[in-house]
């Protein structure tokens, strides 16, 4: 799918942001979702993909989007990027730095999309173009934003391709993405997202498709050049342990919704939603005895199509009781920047302490 | 095989049949010629050893590469072994042919991987799961459709859903189905390649719960393949871990866990993200260099020195055999010594 012709910023048509009215404001969040919401019509009716997801980033702070498959994670990370197909029905909001990104016209868009806001995608087999060589596409990064000579923009590749941890990147550069493993992909993949100094990275399922020991090396990658470009990053992921080791806030996601928000301790150690506890207890964990039995959560995730008017985690909760069917609740302050959507908030601590034992006495 | 001298590896006695097993694996050697002629060769699975007692489960982990499916896929004759020795219950598969592979195999049955493929989507559940009867022509005498009905009862899904096919089931709920056909004719042995590991957290805890219910029920073993070294910590008795097509390490769950001993283990067990932020924190991470090198053309000597952080010159010449550790504890490694990573 090759993008259309007036959506490539090339150097020759640069568009000046500022002279069209388009500025940044000084003080606003680096990124602000608000009540996000993504409908894709289909034969079957509406997928509620999205339903009123609202965070905020700041600089150099890593928010962490968890859920498990169809939750809406991925769809919130391509709506916020402006990547969703025409068939969807995008509403609500998405402002960088107070710029609304929502409806902006693609040539606009084009101007922050790589350079602001950067994006790593899940699978590096397919989002690498696999018929140019990978310095030819660190410089097509770099010089979709910067009037720069191809010998400075090979350059550059070269210095990225170092920092995320390729070894000889001066021949390197001139490698096909076939000759790369797939950890060394996915680097490339991150050191074209940080090209630009972005200030925003979405990584969509970064590590999903690598081994343990290379995801541990791709981590490490993806920290130090976020550390180097001080960006702030959303990390979408549907694994606790990456979350547990990297992000600073967590948000849960489960039917579309966001069902829990806080810190990453707030989280593990004092989770308020039974979602969010179920998945904990469904773990299996490596440092713990292995004797206990793991808690599945039973039954599974609704239909987003034809959801049911109340809580859509009511049918799998141990808490639930008929006044959840009732109506959806609300996300609501349980804690200092701790919020959980849930009826029987006062109920959790007990189930915590069933399913995670003395977890709540560790922070 | 002609063109694959590394496949001659020592001849072996056949396996002390008098103790309890179920399955001996003897120097199992898989090659795959591949490339113009098939004149490359890949060295999937390299004289690789080991038992499986009734009722015992063993884990056999590893990387992308490592030969763990390969190794699976072998003793269950899917692919032809290039050398080694399969005996299952004090015969040796290897000297089957295809038509006497058919009457073992009603005692050793697979899971795979992903339960989207591994079950023909034109087929109602009920037929899925009473084919393995019909092909073994124990239909009728094993009840038929009522035993379908309490087959799928045993994995937790309704017996009037039988008629349903594979499309209308969730991911959980197709690889209970494959769980079932499995059982269907009560084997020893249940090879389990990655049977969880497409499915979500929250699902996975079901059907892992399932199969050690299963198995303290009737009594079957299992050889669990996977990458996630957390469930099979939770699910497995002992646990082999390969890398490159060879055994590195095996013990009991307690060895490899709690005194691990080669330093790929330690590796592949620091690496392993574990759900608690301030363990995260403050835990120290061993971080391996590089890339697992390719099986086509692997390292003189001990496969992991070129990643490894103890290697020394005589790892490249001389290749490190597994040594007992005491009880049973096997590691190949010239420099083994206990490192807690856990």
């Amino acid at each position: 799918m090759a993008p259309e012709p007036e959506q490539l910023a090339t150097p020759e048509a640069q568009v000046d942001l500022e002279a069209e009215g388009i500025s940044a404001q000084d003080g606003a969040p680096l990124l602000e979702v608000t009540d996000l919401t993504v409908d894709f019509p289909t034969d079957d009716g509406v997928v509620h993909a999205v339903r009123g997801v609202s965070f905020q980033l700041v600089e150099g702070e890593v928010l962490a989007i968890v859920g498990e498959s169809g939750s809406g994670k991925s769809v919130t990370s391509l709506a916020i990027m402006g990547l969703l197909g025409k068939s969807a029905r995008i509403s609500g909001s998405v402002k960088y730095r107070g710029v609304e990104l929502l409806g902006m016209k693609p040539r606009h868009l084009a101007k922050i999309r790589g350079r602001q806001l950067s994006m790593v995608f899940q699978d590096p087999m397919t989002s690498l173009n696999p018929v140019y060589r990978v310095g030819w596409q660190l410089a097509e990064a770099i010089r979709a934003h910067h009037k720069v000579s191809k010998k400075a923009a090979m350059e550059r590749s070269v210095e990225l391709l170092r920092m995320v941890g390729i070894p000889n990147p001066e021949d390197r550069v001139r490698s096909y993405p076939h000759e790369f493993s797939g950890g060394m992909r996915q680097r490339t993949v991150i050191a074209i997202a940080v090209a630009n100094n972005p200030d925003v990275i979405i990584a969509d399922e970064p590590t999903t498709a690598l081994d343990v020991t290379v995801q541990a090396q791709v981590l490490e990658s993806m920290e130090e050049a976020r550390r180097r470009s001080g960006a702030g990053m959303v990390l979408i992921t549907h694994d606790l342990g990456v979350v547990a080791g990297t992000a600073d806030k967590v948000l849960v996601m489960y039917a579309g919704r966001p069902v829990e928000f806080g810190s990453v301790d707030d989280i593990f150690y004092r989770p308020r939603m039974p979602y969010t506890v179920g998945l904990l207890g469904a773990m299996p964990r490596l440092a713990t005895e292995a004797s206990g039995k793991l808690v599945p959560v039973p039954g599974s995730p609704p239909s987003l199509i034809n959801l049911p008017p109340g809580c859509p985690f009511s049918s799998r909760c141990p808490l639930a009781e008929p006044a959840c069917d009732e109506a959806e609740p609300d996300l609501t302050q349980v804690g200092a920047g701790h919020r959980a959507a849930c009826r029987r908030i006062d109920a959790v601590p007990a189930l915590v302490k069933e399913r995670l034992g003395n977890v709540e006495t560790v922070a | 095989m002609r063109n694959s001298p590394a496949a001659e590896a020592p001849a072996a006695a056949a396996p002390d049949m008098t103790q309890d097993t179920v399955l001996s694996v003897r120097h199992l050697v898989k090659h795959f010629n591949v490339g113009t002629g098939g004149r490359t060769i890949i060295h999937a699975v390299c004289d690789v050893s080991f038992d499986i007692g009734p009722g015992e489960t063993l884990g056999l982990v590893g990387e992308s590469g490592s030969g763990k499916s390969t190794t699976g896929r072998a003793i269950l004759r899917l692919d032809p072994l290039t050398a080694g020795e399969v005996w299952f219950k004090g015969v040796d598969l290897g000297t089957f042919s295809k038509k006497q592979m058919r009457s073992v195999r009603k005692d050793i049955q697979v899971v795979f991987q992903d339960p989207y493929a591994s079950l023909n989507p034109r087929m109602p559940v009920n037929d899925i799961i009473g084919e393995p009867l019909r092909i073994a022509k124990r239909w009728t005498k094993q009840g038929g459709p009522d035993r379908v009905a309490e087959l799928l009862r045993t994995v937790g899904l309704n017996p009037e859903h039988g008629n349903r096919y594979p499309h209308e089931f969730s991911g959980g709920q197709r690889q209970r189905i494959g769980v079932a056909r499995a059982l269907a004719l009560e084997p020893k042995l249940v090879v389990l390649d990655e049977p969880v590991s497409a499915l979500d957290v929250s699902i996975q805890a079901g059907v892992v719960n399932l199969l050690e219910d299963l198995q303290e029920e009737l009594g079957v073993a299992y050889l669990f393949v996977a990458h996630d070294l957390s469930v099979v910590r939770h699910i497995s008795d002992r646990v082999a871990v390969m890398y490159l097509g060879k055994i590195v390490e095996i013990g009991t769950r307690d060895d490899i866990y709690d005194k691990p001993s080669h330093p790929y283990t330690q590796a592949l067990l620091s690496a392993v993200p574990e759900p608690d932020p301030q363990r995260e924190r403050t835990r120290k991470r061993i971080v391996l260099v590089g890339d697992p090198p390719s099986p086509a053309n692997p390292p003189s000597g001990c496969r992991f020195r070129t990643r490894c952080p103890k290697a020394q010159e005589v790892c490249s010449e001389q290749e490190p055999e597994l040594i007992d550790r005491g009880t049973g504890h096997q590691v190949a490694c010239h420099f083994a010594e206990v490192v807690q990573v856990v």
